[in-house]
């Protein structure tokens, strides 16, 4: 058997090809930020709420209303980025005019709310969502048995990061969203009306995060600790790609995927904390991140 | 400034002389028996004990009469929010402020540790229903507590000997990475390596860990029978979910969950986790005095309880009589009465408290139903087999307790 | 009396405001000698200890402008080779245990300042949270901390090995001196030369680089001194309570202190003081209500508060109003 530092080659390509799963997780969420970064230069701290209401939204909806998992698909982050366009109305607008910091410490403050909340009605133990019929089984690809959800999960996450990118760097709208991350002030002097985007852009880093929710779904119990975990370590791969690089939050996302899952079976008691390591490396060597332009 | 101190310090003295001598009068300190509950009511522990372990409580005492030859029984509780800190201060405010006399639930290990040392200064007692670890009547116990529903040595004494009966001889373990976990990890090694089983291999996984594929796959890749999860809680929930994902079972491995509860069963559902064996100290549905019981918490919570809401029950219960009996709340005496009544009741059978504050009694194997075989939303477990509470817990001549005479 | 020269206006004020200063700080000194016959000493003490955790941090993001995301470690770090000293060598004094406790937070916060401190603004905060997670994992991994279980059993031990420290009043007033040396000191500094450039740095940092001060050195020793001070409320809480936990090292103890910082008055001597006593009594008296199971939801709104109406905090709006009617 062909052995690579020790590890079977088969059990080596598994975990990459587990990190990588885990890396488009880490890229959808991260994207998210990025682009609330990037306009708002807030740092979410509800992000990772955002992320277990998506989750949480897609399981009552079946629960209660019926909803299947294809429709959640779609509405969960409509509803769930909706909400973030209030949140950003009613609340976040109002300290826009502060230093960011205050952001930080509004948005921390509101995902202790929203997840204290939940875990009062919910409990924590959380609850499983079945895996939808038509994704069920796997592939066994020599190396590994694949399940075909996570390899949906790396598809459909991959597909919308792609969509996303496409949307901010080549159309008009995406224009907007650029020309008000450089100067706001000229884009409301040229007649665009700035407030609208800057809640339009909210609202979608939020549904982005939802949208992670709804693909979490099948994959982790859904309970209402499942975002606070995940919320720092994706803070870390948005800092190591360059805050507010759409391009750095994705790739950084999936290398970091990679890189955590080789830790997993080299060193799995570090499999948390590498992903500080790195970036307490990167932020030595490039300051402003590895995509991020010198500020 | 000294001069002030002192008599402040002196008339403090006097008021509380003057208390104790009308209360003196009565058995009870402050003729009311008061009962704090400790609990995890808002995190990872909160559903195995949390709110519902106070409602056994309250379940208790009003079963009991809601008094004890005329004093009253308060009940108090607090969120320790899984913080030894918070815990420990929770406690000493008790005992100095409001003169405790029992400390009940206590869940997470470090907190039940931090919180018997504060009893053990302070000559209170407390009953121990949520915690895992066995150090806590080994190494770390003390003449203040008595730990009641189950521990690790159990666990491991059941589960994996009976795996290893059963034909699963090799062992992959995957172990969370603290204390409990590395406990629980050598009891396991042990008790596998003495009926002549083997530990292939073994990862200790950061806790707490949401993501287990990658050590699913590992374990896969490893060729052992048996994958046991030498962790809790979250953890297990998240390990069984992926190995249910990555088809471990219909590769021809098994699980063996060492410590799993009924709400975690409950949450993951049966497709997910049939045919697990487990150890149990107690279950809702293993006889008509437990059902009877259980129907009763049912009505009053919309949940089944877990072993750890049962023995909370019973152990206040046991408690309450013995204060009964000898007709004081002074903790060594009612100590003293408790170790000398067997405990029989729907909870607890065999039942006895051990000079190390351990309550042996008769421990379960179990396993999960498959789908089809329940008939309702709790019909989880099978009972497959009885420990005898001689056999279940650690002998007392392995003990390292002070109070244990070796 | 002695001395009867005219006084020209800014210096009459300057000198009210010393005097305003000195009156509040007598005030502060009898009341922290007078409390524990009012109220719970453990509980005070408590206080003090976070008190005195807030007010470091405060030295940091009040007069030097940086949020640190990771001032945990420094409070962890402290505790637990405090603890771990005093339960290990038995002969070893509670003051040196928190002595070396303290050096130990200065020797991380150097690390962490010379690594972090050319970051800025919320890369800085990140930095500083990332730097944390590491030493929490350091002390996950490390056999001397007791990982998951902590560290129990701390003794208290005699003060110079003279004074018992068994007895919680004992105990408190031994506390109370230790906030009220840590306090001195965050005030000395924020009122010498030193902490006017650092003031200087925070309003205006381009002009200060330009004034020929060396920014960087500046912040460090801001940095350090912040750390060692959260060093020394760790090492006494633990002597206090007697035992060391990883709850001290999760970034949530970093949120914690935040709060209490930004509710009691960010910048202000006197609100990290204030925001910590509300805190602290708010977890203890929420805990033992039946609102316990919401502590965090209540924490979450009062930050949420805070920040929307009334960002000076407690103290800082106070003073705002008197400033306002006591011209």
């Amino acid at each position: 058997m062909t052995m690579i530092f020790g590890v079977p080659l088969a059990v080596f390509m598994g975990q990459l090809m587990l990190g990588l799963i885990n890396g488009a997780f880490y890229a959808l969420l991260s994207l998210g930020l990025a682009v609330i970064f990037g306009l708002l230069k807030i740092v979410n701290f509800a992000h990772g709420a955002m992320y277990m209401l998506g989750a949480f939204a897609t399981l009552l909806g079946m629960r209660y209303l019926g909803i299947g998992y294809w429709v959640a698909l779609l509405l969960v982050p409509i509803v769930v980025g909706g909400l973030g366009m209030v949140i950003e109305r009613l609340i976040l607008r109002r300290i826009a005019h502060l230093d960011h910091l205050y952001g930080l410490l509004l948005t921390f403050g509101l995902a202790l709310i929203v997840e204290g909340t939940l875990i009062n009605v919910f409990g924590v133990s959380g609850s499983s969502y079945p895996t939808p019929a038509a994704l069920q089984g796997g592939f066994q690809l020599g190396f590994m048995f694949l399940p075909t959800y996570r390899a949906w999960v790396l598809v459909a996450a991959l597909a919308v990061c792609l969509g996303t990118w496409y949307v901010i760097e080549r159309t008009r709208l995406g224009a907007y969203l650029r020309a008000g991350t450089e100067n706001p002030a000229l884009m409301q002097a040229f007649g665009v009306n700035v407030p609208l985007l800057v809640t339009l852009t909210y609202g979608f880093g939020v549904a982005l995060a939802a949208f992670a929710g709804v693909l979490a779904a099948p994959l982790y119990p859904v309970s209402p600790t499942m975002g606070s975990s995940l919320l720092i370590v994706v803070f870390a791969v948005v800092v190591i790609g360059g805050m507010g690089s759409i391009l750095g939050a994705v790739l950084t996302g999936l290398g970091m995927g990679l890189i955590e899952g080789l830790t997993k079976v080299y060193y799995p008691e570090a499999a948390n904390t590498v992903i500080f390591l790195v970036m307490i490396l990167v932020l030595m060597l490039r300051p402003a991140g590895l995509f991020g332009k010198e500020a | 400034m000294t001069f002030n101190r002192k008599t402040l310090a002196s008339s403090i003295a006097l008021a509380a002389t003057t208390m104790m001598a009308t209360g003196a009068q009565a058995e009870f300190s402050d003729n009311e028996v008061r009962i704090g509950y400790l609990a995890d009511m808002s995190g990872t522990y909160r559903d195995l004990a949390g709110p519902g372990g106070l409602e056994a409580l309250r379940m208790a005492v009003e079963d009991f009469g809601g008094s004890v030859n005329g004093a009253s029984i308060e009940v108090f509780s607090a969120d320790d929010r899984n913080s030894a800190d918070v815990g420990a201060n929770t406690v000493r405010g008790w005992v100095d402020e409001r003169n405790v006399d029992l400390v009940a639930g206590l869940v997470a290990s470090s907190v039940t540790i931090a919180v018997t040392k504060v009893l053990e200064e302070n000559n209170g007692l407390g009953i121990v229903s949520g915690s895992a670890a066995s150090s806590i009547t080994n190494e770390h116990c003390t003449p203040n507590h008595i730990h009641w529903v189950y521990d690790t040595y159990p666990l491991a004494n059941g589960t994996a000997k009976a795996v290893v009966d059963q034909g699963g001889d090799s062992w992959f373990l995957l172990t969370a990475d603290y204390a409990f976990g590395h406990a629980l990890e050598g009891d396991v090694e042990r008790v596998v390596t003495e009926n002549g089983g083997t530990i292939v291999d073994k990862i200790r996984h950061p806790f707490p860990t949401s993501d287990f594929s990658s050590y699913i796959l590992q374990a896969q890749g490893s060729g052992a029978k048996i994958i046991g999860l030498a962790n809790a809680g979250a953890d297990t929930v998240n390990a069984i979910t992926a190995a249910s994902q990555f088809g471990v079972v219909q590769g021809g491995q098994q699980l063996a969950g060492l410590l799993i509860f009924l709400n975690d069963v409950h949450a993951m559902g049966l497709e997910a986790t049939q045919g697990l064996l487990l150890t149990t100290g107690w279950y809702w549905d293993m006889d008509d005095e437990a059902r009877e019981w259980a129907e009763r918490y049912y009505e009053r919570t919309e949940r089944m309880p877990t072993m750890v809401q049962a023995g909370i029950y019973s152990s206040t219960m046991h408690y309450l009589k013995a204060i009964e009996a000898v007709g004081t709340d002074d903790p060594m005496t009612v100590k003293a009465k408790m170790a000398e009544t067997p405990v029989n009741d729907f909870f607890s059978r065999n039942g006895h408290i051990r000079e190390d504050g351990r309550m042996v009694h008769d421990m379960y194997l179990a396993q999960v139903k498959s789908p089809a075989d329940s008939t309702g939303e709790w019909d989880v477990y099978e009972i497959l087999a009885t420990i005898p509470a001689e056999d279940a817990y650690r002998p007392l001549s392995e003990s390292q307790c002070d109070l244990v005479q070796n | 009396m002695a001395t009867t020269q005219t006084l020209t206006p800014a210096m009459e004020r300057q000198r009210n405001a010393r005097l305003r200063r000195g009156m509040l700080y007598l005030v502060l000194i009898a009341v922290g000698l007078a409390a524990p016959f009012v109220a719970y000493p453990v509980f005070l003490m408590k206080v003090l200890c976070f008190a005195l955790f807030a007010c470091a941090f405060n030295l940091l993001l009040g007069y030097a402008g940086l949020l640190s995301f990771g001032h945990a470690a420094f409070l962890a770090t402290g505790g637990y080779v405090t603890g771990f000293l005093l339960s290990s060598y038995p002969g070893l004094t509670p003051e040196l245990g928190i002595l070396v406790g303290t050096l130990a937070a200065v020797v991380v916060g150097t690390l962490f300042g010379a690594l972090a401190i050319r970051r800025q603004g919320i890369y800085f905060a990140m930095v500083t949270l990332a730097l944390a997670q590491l030493v929490y994992f350091v002390f996950v991994q490390s056999p001397f901390t007791g990982g998951e279980d902590g560290l129990h059993g701390v003794p208290r031990g005699a003060l110079f090995g003279l004074i018992s420290l068994r007895s919680n009043l004992a105990m408190y007033y031994f506390v109370f001196a230790v906030f009220l040396i840590g306090f001195a000191i965050i005030q000395r500094t924020v009122h010498s030369p030193y902490g006017q450039v650092l003031k200087a740095i925070r309003e205006n940092e381009p002009r200060a680089v330009s004034l020929g001060y060396n920014v960087d050195a500046y912040k460090l020793l801001a940095f350090v001194i912040s750390a060692g001070l959260a060093g020394l409320a760790g090492s006494t809480k633990t002597v206090v309570f007697q035992l060391a936990s990883l709850t001290d090292a999760h970034w949530h103890m970093s949120g914690e202190v935040i709060l209490m910082t930004l509710l009691g008055g960010v910048g202000t001597l006197f609100g990290p003081l204030v925001g910590a006593g509300l805190v602290v009594s708010l977890q203890h008296q929420l805990a033992q209500s039946p609102l316990g199971n919401w502590v965090s939801v209540i924490l979450g709104l009062i930050f949420v508060l805070c920040v929307l109406s009334f960002r000076s905090g407690i103290v800082g709006e106070i003073a705002k109003s008197v400033r306002k009617n006591f011209k």
